[in-house]
């Protein structure tokens, strides 16, 4: 048992770490979080070359990682630079390309950006009830429905598709300039694209996907909750921060009792959420990374909604500017919660264990 | 980072395991799974048996006769002792008096009283919290008075768990009473047998007696019971509190309490199913054993820490502060899934007024009553909230 990151880790760390301190300041973040293309091409061409898709794929996909401890390390640091680039979209790409066996240098080159499209509007969370199918056609496949919010869709060149096939799911892979790509802006910064298929040219990837699919997402939700650490880290300091600064009454606010006690909560809170994904990230791939998955997402949506609406409060109106940065880490705590299963999504999942 | 066990922990799990199905005697396992109250030589009996086994000093370093484990062995140990039904190692004289001995003690009083910790000849307790002094502990007024060769001790002490066994206490007392409040504190060691002193019990909520009253009466110790410098008890005070705080999340008794809910709630009936296919049960079981899986790694990590530091930091207020709850959620759950069942009071309960279950799950409301001195104990959760205000918050 050993709580220190390996060298390597540590390195990448510091490295990403650096890169978007240094080159995605918050100002520059907001600007091009909010207007198309919902991200910076020219620093997402920069994280590619830093290698960073590497470190979420397995070597025997190519990559130099893909441990859940390595997912957790870069995400941590896109948390707490609040980086609005679709890596979720290329980790849960690379992580089911992993699981079909099929050769993926384009996904970690950057040479074509991929998109993974599993939510849809009546089920927005749950595998066992895609309503998108697949229908075989020549030697090949057409698939119809619609896939929703789906992250970094709007610059994908391939979209993952899950979509029902011979009485299980599927996973295919589709053209995005083949289908109806509608993207937007997200309330929290970056894009997303709702996917219209209507007879889509598809190729099959995956013919049983469930296990890849369940597998994406467990690896999407240990980078999630990483990302929601890092930013929450990031929200408590600069919230302690204000409290030293802020005066009112003749003293700095942090003075006062009913804060600190608050940001005291806040910070245990952030540990106990660091500690379950720590356990998530050290069950990735195991019999219980999918519970261990569901009990991070579940208390990582609790805390993170805590930390955002506390570190608003104990700011007073400040926090409530789009100029001040605390308001755009709130919201990414609190959107990140319908991404992959929210609280109750997935306290229903670990209750379900208990009927056994 | 790497969670799992090394083969080396793994054997040692269940080195623990088959030396806990040897050792610890049935009946006193049988007492602490039914919840009622361990009689002394139930305790002695097992802090001897640990003793003999070389495993009673977990947190002592070896040259002072303890086990040198790792954080990980000692969270092993901790979990499998409570999977056992082992009681609680009574802490005063191990984990609070021990470790001050061995950094602030002369030579002369660790080589007396360490060893008679170890073999169960003194039973300690904690004369700390006085009627006026609760959280605001260094405003003690008990005070020492320096004549010849002695100490002269007048006041009271309160809250002193298992003081009715105790053969040695432990007192901060004010030593010098004009200086500032935390400056003029003293760390003195009194022989219960002492004339002058007198302990009376203290009923608790569920009908217990574990705390008492210890009044001082012209009390005369010698001066050499002194730990320390005269005058800088205060140091000593908060050494001994820190390491009163380490092993407080009680994960182990929370991961029993967990296991002890779910029986309940798979066995208890409502509506023609068992309880634990009621969706809000079992939600409010699912949330807090999410709550309890992270405190679990909580604390390896800062047990972790406290291995690289030398010494347990603040960090363990927050292990004390979210421990506690969960802790005290269980016991809550417990009441619950019995709902009436739980009705019948501790004394009162025989097989035939059990209106469910074994005898033990009926104490589980005088359970849920008495942990709720946990959140109030070893400095109440609010003063861990203000260590950790100033110590990591810096605020």
């Amino acid at each position: 048992m050993d709580f220190n990151l390996t060298e390597d880790r540590q390195m990448l760390a510091d490295t990403l770490g650096r890169f978007l301190s240094e080159q995605y300041p918050i100002e520059h973040r907001n600007k091009v979080a909010y207007e198309a293309p919902f991200h910076d091409p020219a620093l997402w061409d920069q994280m590619v070359e830093l290698g960073v898709f590497y470190a979420l794929a397995p070597e025997s996909a190519g990559g130099m990682g893909g441990a859940g401890f390595d997912i957790s390390v870069v995400f941590e640091a896109l948390g707490q630079g609040l980086c609005p680039e679709p890596v979720l979209a290329a980790l849960m790409a690379s992580r089911l390309l992993t699981s079909a066996g099929v050769e993926q240098d384009d996904l970690l080159t950057g040479a074509r950006r991929y998109a993974v499209g599993i939510s849809e509007i009546d089920a927005p969370y749950e595998l066992d009830h895609i309503a998108t199918a697949a229908t075989a056609e020549g030697d090949g496949y057409t698939l119809s429905g619609r896939k929703s919010t789906v992250y970094g869709g709007h610059i994908a060149d391939v979209i993952l598709v899950a979509a029902r096939h011979g009485g299980g799911l599927g996973l295919f892979a589709v053209e995005a300039h083949a289908a109806n790509v509608t993207s937007y802006g997200m309330m929290d910064g970056g894009g997303a694209a709702e996917v219209m298929l209507d007879n889509t040219p598809a190729k099959l990837v995956l013919a049983e996907a469930e296990v890849a699919l369940q597998d994406a997402l467990n690896a999407g939700i240990v980078a999630l909750c990483a990302e929601a650490v890092g930013a929450m880290e990031v929200t408590h300091a600069i919230t302690v921060e204000y409290l030293k600064q802020r005066k009112q009454f003749g003293v700095p606010i942090g003075k006062f009792q009913v804060l600190q006690h608050r940001a005291v909560d806040m910070l245990t809170e952030i540990e106990q959420a660091r500690s379950i994904t720590i356990k998530a990230a050290s069950e990735l791939g195991g019999p219980e990374a999918s519970r261990t998955a569901s009990m991070a997402k579940n208390l990582i949506g609790r805390v993170a909604r805590l930390v955002a609406e506390e570190a608003i409060q104990m700011h007073g109106g400040i926090a409530m500017t789009w100029e001040y940065s605390v308001s755009h880490y709130a919201k990414r705590l609190v959107m990140l919660d319908a991404q992959l299963g929210d609280t109750d999504y997935h306290l229903s999942r670990v209750m379900a264990g208990y009927a056994a | 980072m790497d969670l799992s066990y090394s083969a080396e922990d793994i054997a040692f799990g269940e080195e623990v395991r088959s030396f806990l199905a040897e050792a610890l005697p049935t009946y006193i396992s049988d007492a602490v799974r039914s919840g009622g109250e361990l009689t002394k030589p139930m305790m002695e009996e097992w802090h001897a048996i640990l003793n003999k086994r070389g495993w009673l000093a977990t947190i002592w370093p070896k040259e002072f006769g303890g086990t040198g484990w790792s954080p990980v062995q000692k969270h092993i140990f901790e979990e499998e002792c409570c999977r056992a039904y082992a009681p609680r190692i009574v802490p005063f004289g191990l984990s609070m008096l021990g470790p001050v001995l061995q950094v602030f003690g002369s030579k002369e009083q660790q080589d007396h009283y360490l060893p008679r910790i170890l073999d169960g000849t003194d039973w300690w307790c904690q004369g700390y919290s006085e009627p006026g002094a609760g959280s605001d502990l260094a405003s003690l007024k008990t005070r020492a008075v320096h004549e010849g060769d002695e100490w002269v001790i007048n006041g009271q002490k309160t809250w002193t768990t298992l003081g009715q066994f105790a053969d040695w206490i432990f007192c901060l007392c004010r030593t010098d009473p004009e200086a500032k409040q935390q400056a003029g504190i003293s760390f003195i060691l009194v022989d219960m047998k002492t004339p002058g002193i007198e302990v009376r019990p203290i009923k608790l909520i569920e009908g217990g007696h574990e705390v008492n009253e210890v009044f001082f009466t012209d009390v005369r110790v010698p001066y050499e019971n002194l730990v320390g410098e005269e005058n800088k008890g205060w140091t000593i005070a908060k050494f001994l509190l820190s390491h009163e705080r380490t092993g407080i999340a009680g994960v182990g008794f929370s991961m029993q309490a967990l296991e002890e809910v779910k029986a309940l709630a798979r066995k208890v009936r409502r509506g023609g199913k068992s309880l634990m296919e009621d969706p809000l049960f079992a939600a409010r079981i699912a949330q807090v054993e999410i709550d309890l899986e992270a405190m679990k790694i909580t604390n390896l990590r800062m047990l972790f820490k406290a291995q690289e530091q030398g010494a347990p930091g603040p960090e363990t207020s927050l292990l004390k502060i979210k421990g506690t709850v969960i802790n005290q959620e269980l016991k809550d759950l417990a009441r619950r899934a019995l709902g009436p069942a739980a009705t019948p009071f501790p004394g009162h309960i025989t097989d035939g007024n059990l209106m469910f279950g074994p005898a033990d799950t009926a104490h589980n409301a005088a359970r849920y009553f008495n942990n709720r001195k946990t959140s109030i104990f070893g400095g109440s959760n609010e003063i861990q909230r203000n260590i950790v205000t100033k110590t990591m918050l810096e605020l």
